[in-house]
């Protein structure tokens, strides 16, 4: 049966309440400080490495994201953007169960549709907000640091990877969301969104890998590794920034092999050689959609699993 | 014939196959107080919710100011206010910003937000709290808040799920005055509680509910005609000679029978309270008490008693 008026009507007057209400709480108080902290470790552990690097390096602005003691800008944030994504959407649906507002707002002339999208829009804008100030950040301290001004293809890679890190956090806030529809409880929400991540992140690739392929075959595990580890968003998160910080990388096998001391070279490439942006985004197109499809899938099934509910508490 | 604002044709909703609303009808008329009474789990909120369009029909069809809630709940809920049972509000923000956000919601000009939460907040005595946090109201206040947001709709017609549930007596007071007031803004008001004889004074009508369906529907001296068989029971409690005789020959009275010391149930066919008070003083008597006419709790009560007795006599 086909209803009457508009899914979206509502939506902005939603997005921007909870907007504010993210922009205005503490864990966004949290979420600046995380911010400010994860810059200047990152920028100052990176400024170290790289004054021993060549002067001659032309991508050094991307080395300042991809290294770094003692952890990498890239590694912080891909632990980093899951636990805020998950911080930001474990009680989304269920504190208005919680609250018993559920009814009182829906009553109102809007649909569902409307104050589910405009929760995940408000979350997924307020962690874009926080990434955008944060490559922002980065990239002033770096200029500062660095005293050279970045090329176009050093901006134009940067800010690839700032909206693959924005489709990233859409995953987890999406995961977080469904959850805080599957559950009543922010608590049991909040540690079932940490576990799967703990899981999909650390355990998922090594367990699987090694129940289907023979111990005795470590290549053949790799491989299994390889593909299904590609099933947890963190993995092609990696695969994804690894190529697009890197432009002499070339393929995902080979940032993998690379870091095992292999090298893989195409039939007349030149080692070393960077490739330009758009074939490094080709090579991981794949990883983006990915990431994309995931995010689509998972608010999907929490929109389906919303639109039964019952609106009482 | 006056276009009804409700109209529920038998309304049927199940929940993995069982029916908890079983083929109720009913209609609420512009400017009437409609009562859905009855026990909790009875079916009352579930029949709330497939009129605002919160709950799909199983079964049946419903007219909500003119429109099917199923097919245009944008439509029925612009037109209606609704105050659930146990209202929440965000509790981190005062109560004029969450009557701010509904007002978004309810897509009201922006001229016109701030003149009529002020005027609705003051309709309900908030005023003075508009700029607290609503986590600082008790459940007496939280409720007229709610009502202040049906106000601020302007609505024309009031769901209100439960309203006096769980209020002391002063606060219930206050709110059955709110609600009269909302009837006389031409506002319909349909209202669902489990306290009978705490709503049964401002309803016009009352729809009796037991198990998902409607037993009883009427007026409560068409409820009380119906079910005491148009007798109005009067218990007297009172010192003196001769008073069951006296009584007895008072006009309309049927019967007078002695249930205890200086106990007296009267059966009569209206109200005659007043003048058997005057008979017993007349004749030098004491009275000490005169029972209020049958509540809906007891016209509900005899009426299972009924048919209870119906079941067993139609068993033997």
């Amino acid at each position: 049966m086909q209803r009457k008026g508009s899914a979206f009507q509502g939506l902005g007057v939603v997005t921007l309440k909870e907007l504010s209400d993210h922009l205005s709480g503490w864990r966004m108080f949290v979420l600046e400080w995380l911010i400010a902290i994860t810059a200047v470790v990152s920028v100052y552990g990176a400024i170290q490495q790289i004054r021993d690097s060549t002067a001659e390096d032309p991508f050094l602005l991307l080395r300042l994201f991809t290294r770094g003691t003692p952890l990498p800008f890239v590694a912080w944030l891909s632990f980093l953007v899951p636990l805020v994504s998950i911080g930001l959407g474990f009680d989304l649906v269920n504190s208005e169960h919680n609250q018993r507002t559920l009814s009182r707002v829906l009553s109102q002339p809007i649909y569902r549709d409307a104050l589910l999208f405009g929760k995940f829009l408000a979350g997924l804008a307020t962690i874009a907000i926080s990434l955008l100030a944060l490559w922002l950040l980065l990239i002033g301290l770096g200029l500062v640091a660095l005293g050279i001004p970045p090329s176009a293809e050093e901006v134009g890679r940067t800010l690839v990877f700032l909206l693959v890190t924005i489709a990233y956090a859409g995953v987890w806030l999406a995961l977080a969301l469904l959850l805080s529809i599957l559950f009543r409880s922010a608590a049991t929400a909040a540690l079932a969104a940490l576990g799967l991540w703990l899981f999909l992140t650390f355990l998922w690739a090594p367990i699987v890998a090694n129940f289907l392929t023979p111990s005795d075959d470590v290549l053949a595990a790799l491989q299994t590794q390889l593909v299904l580890g590609r099933v947890s968003p963190s993995t092609l998160f990696s695969e994804i920034v690894a190529v697009i910080l890197d432009p002499s990388l070339r393929s995902t096998q080979q940032s993998i092999f690379a870091q095992m001391g292999f090298m893989l070279l195409e039939r007349g490439a030149v080692p070393g050689a960077p490739i330009p942006l758009l074939q490094s985004v080709q090579v991981v197109w794949g990883q983006i959609v990915g990431l994309v499809a995931a995010t689509i899938l998972l608010f999907v099934t929490g929109y389906v699993v919303f639109q039964r509910q019952e609106v009482r508490a | 014939m006056t276009e009804q604002l409700i109209e529920a044709q038998s309304l049927v909703k199940r929940y993995n196959g069982v029916a908890v609303v079983k083929g109720i009808s009913f209609s609420v008329a512009p400017g009437e107080i409609f009562g859905l009474l009855g026990p909790n789990g009875a079916g009352k909120t579930t029949t709330i919710l497939m009129l605002l369009g919160l709950s799909d029909i199983s079964e049946g069809r419903a007219r909500v100011v003119g429109h099917d809630p199923v097919r245009e709940p944008l439509a029925v809920k612009r037109r209606v206010g609704y105050l659930p049972d146990q209202v929440g509000f965000y509790d981190n923000l005062t109560a004029a910003d969450n009557m701010r956000y509904m007002a978004r919601l309810m897509r009201l000009e922006v001229e016109q937000r701030e003149p009529r939460i002020k005027s609705a907040l003051e309709h309900v005595g908030l005023a003075e709290v508009a700029d607290k946090r609503v986590a600082t109201f008790s459940r007496g206040m939280r409720q007229r808040l709610g009502l202040a947001e049906i106000l601020m709709k302007e609505a024309q017609i009031a769901i209100l799920d439960e309203p006096t549930s769980g209020l002391d007596p002063l606060a219930t007071v206050e709110l059955l005055e709110i609600i009269r007031n909302l009837k006389s803004r031409g506002v319909s008001v349909l209202l669902s509680s489990h306290l009978l004889d705490r709503v049964q004074s401002v309803c016009d009508r009352v729809a009796l509910f037991s198990g998902g369906k409607i037993v009883l529907m009427g007026t409560v001296p068409e409820l009380r005609h119906q079910v005491l068989g148009g007798a109005f029971p009067v218990e007297v409690e009172a010192e003196g000679d001769g008073l069951r005789d006296r009584l007895s020959a008072l006009p309309g009275v049927r019967s007078v029978e002695v249930i205890g010391p200086n106990q007296l149930r009267m059966l009569a066919d209206r109200d005659v309270r007043a003048e058997a008070a005057a008979a017993i003083v007349a004749s030098g008597g004491r009275l000490h008490r005169l029972s209020d006419l049958p509540s809906l709790e007891m016209i509900y009560s005899r009426y299972f008693q009924n048919q209870s007795e119906a079941g067993e006599r139609h068993a033997a």
